[in-house]
């Protein structure tokens, strides 16, 4: 066993991780690790080669493979330890990680510890579409990465179920490469994707969405042979005689993303079941003193911008390790129209920074705040949609926190 | 003959659904932007659409097969599969730098094809 010590330890060096590892260097934490099971930094974003990253970060448009150079740059200058190739099998509350690469085993001791883990997608099973299993069905991602890190062509007549980002892009990015895209199918009668990814990656090549529709069979003895796709009504429920028949080799799923919470989970961290995320404070600490969450794997973001800045708090607060015990705790509670908010708990007095996502689109809305039921906060907002995160904050006072009120965010009707 | 259309800015995830008047070659901006970017946006999509293109092209001898690259400035929409012929045909040897330019101007259109990502000889 190889042992080593830690001011702060970061499992995964995705863009959470990075971010996270850089701001906790500059918040004078001296010994930062990096631990990842890949042989290379960044997550995802090396095959995410398409622009639209860093706009709101950094006022320019980047692809996600520039971000991540600029970002593993950073780190590297911080004199941060990376361990890649990295497996972490374990965790426990006193903060001592148990991982393991071709050198062998280590023991990390870290004073705190931010979970970057990301998340992974959702997969045939999550949703359970019945028919065959034939070769062909690939999650979105996994074609992304074959496609752009490979050289691997998937197919060449392809049905995309899932209108979620990565989808929308793998379609243009199909189109791109020659392939035939036969079409996006969407169970929602929305698209899941961001607005700008619709235009510039569908409606740009002519390639169809089929709203409130979804795949209802999978055909194929060796390879995919065919899909069967049909509309569903406001329940979900397939309406009969609207079937009809796609042939096609491949089918890309872009059902969404499952936060990676194993290692969370087995030491008893409280999960919040709207995210699949840790419950967290407004310091991005889980109910674990001294271990933090930031990136996908607390709540999956839209952008990596925002991603980012989430992460710089969570690995500033590990950084400084002052939080102190938890006294008074006002939890945080999504009402009615509201998905998920975040953090779902507040420990200190002050200003808070929350995000929240949707239940559904709707025009210009109110958003309401209460604590104990009395109003102390509500921000007009003109439109919203679950593909867009909303941000607000305001300032819980000393008698909200003292008196241990429950907050309650709401939308009221539009 | 002027038309009435919605144009959903790209520039950023918001999405605003802008509109405007256009007859092909004046424009005016009616309502739904939220910023200046969506107006530059908007009268491009209007009178002469363009896009940023990112794909990749083939390495020789890199610790990765592929490298991926972006266009110096947004192609116009019509040209787009112009490029994406003449940037398949292309290869380049590692190293590459982020970015190198890989290609000039690329299909006659005075538009360059950079990397954007760095690859090592293997």
């Amino acid at each position: 066993m190889i042992n080593l010590n830690a001011d702060v330890a970061i499992i995964g060096g995705g863009p959470a991780g990075l971010a996270a590892a850089i701001s906790a260097r500059k918040n004078k934490a001296k010994h930062v690790i990096i631990l990842d099971r890949n042989s290379w930094l960044g997550g995802i974003l090396p095959q995410c080669i398409h622009d639209g990253f860093g706009v709101e970060e950094t006022g320019k448009s980047m692809t996600g493979t520039e971000y991540s150079e600029m970002y593993i740059n950073n780190a590297k200058k911080q004199n941060i330890t990376f361990m890649k190739e990295t497996m972490v099998l374990n965790l426990n509350k006193d903060r001592e990680i148990i991982a393991v690469n071709k050198k062998g085993l280590h023991r990390i001791k870290a004073k705190s510890i931010v979970l970057a883990m990301g998340c992974r997608e959702k997969t045939r099973w999550n949703v359970m579409i019945p028919g065959d299993r034939p070769s062909g069905i690939y999650t979105a991602g996994v074609a992304q990465a074959f496609i752009n890190l490979y050289n691997i062509m998937v197919g060449k007549n392809i049905v995309i179920l899932g209108s979620g980002d990565v989808g929308l892009i793998m379609a243009r990015r199909l189109k791109f490469e020659g392939a035939n895209v036969l079409g996006v199918v969407e169970i929602l009668p929305y698209a899941s994707g961001l607005p700008r990814n619709v235009v510039q990656c569908l409606d740009d090549y002519d390639i169809p969405l089929f709203l409130s529709h979804t795949v209802t069979y999978i055909k194929g003895k060796e390879r995919l042979e065919s899909v069967k796709i049909a509309q569903v009504d406001k329940k979900m429920n397939v309406v009969p005689g609207t079937e009809k028949e796609l042939q096609c080799d491949t089918l890309l799923l872009s059902l969404g993303l499952i936060p990676e919470n194993e290692l969370s989970k087995r030491i008893g961290i409280d999960i919040d079941n709207a995210t699949g995320g840790p419950i967290v404070n407004q310091f991005f600490e889980t109910s674990m003193p001294g271990i933090f969450a930031c990136g996908n794997c607390l709540q999956v973001y839209d952008t990596v911008d925002v991603l980012s800045l989430g992460a710089k708090n969570a690995g500033k607060h590990a950084a400084k390790n002052d939080l102190g015990n938890v006294n008074k705790i006002s939890n945080v509670y999504a009402g009615k129209g509201i998905h998920y908010v975040i953090p779902q708990r507040i420990t200190k007095p002050g200003k808070v920074s929350f995000s929240l996502r949707v239940e559904k689109p709707q025009t210009a809305s109110m958003m309401r705040v209460k604590a104990d039921g009395k109003e102390i906060f509500k921000k007009k907002l003109p439109w919203v949609n679950p593909a867009n995160m909303v941000e607000f904050s305001f300032n819980v006072t000393n008698d909200i926190l003292y008196s241990e009120k429950k907050l309650e965010v709401a939308l009221d009707d539009s | 003959m002027i038309h009435n259309k919605k144009i959903t800015c790209i520039v950023c995830p918001i999405g605003c659904k802008i509109q405007v008047k256009t007859d092909g070659k004046q424009f005016e901006v009616c309502d739904g932007h939220k910023c200046k970017r969506g107006i530059e946006y908007a009268r491009s999509e209007a009178l002469d659409p363009r896009r940023m293109l990112t794909t990749s092209i083939l390495v020789k001898e890199g610790e990765w097969p592929l490298v991926s690259v972006k266009s110096s400035k947004t192609v116009p929409k019509n040209k787009i599969f112009d490029v994406l012929k003449e940037i398949k045909k292309s290869s380049i040897n590692a190293p590459v730098n982020l970015g190198q330019i890989i290609i000039n101007n690329v299909a006659g259109t005075k538009i360059d094809i950079i990397a954007t990502k760095s690859i090592k000889k293997l």
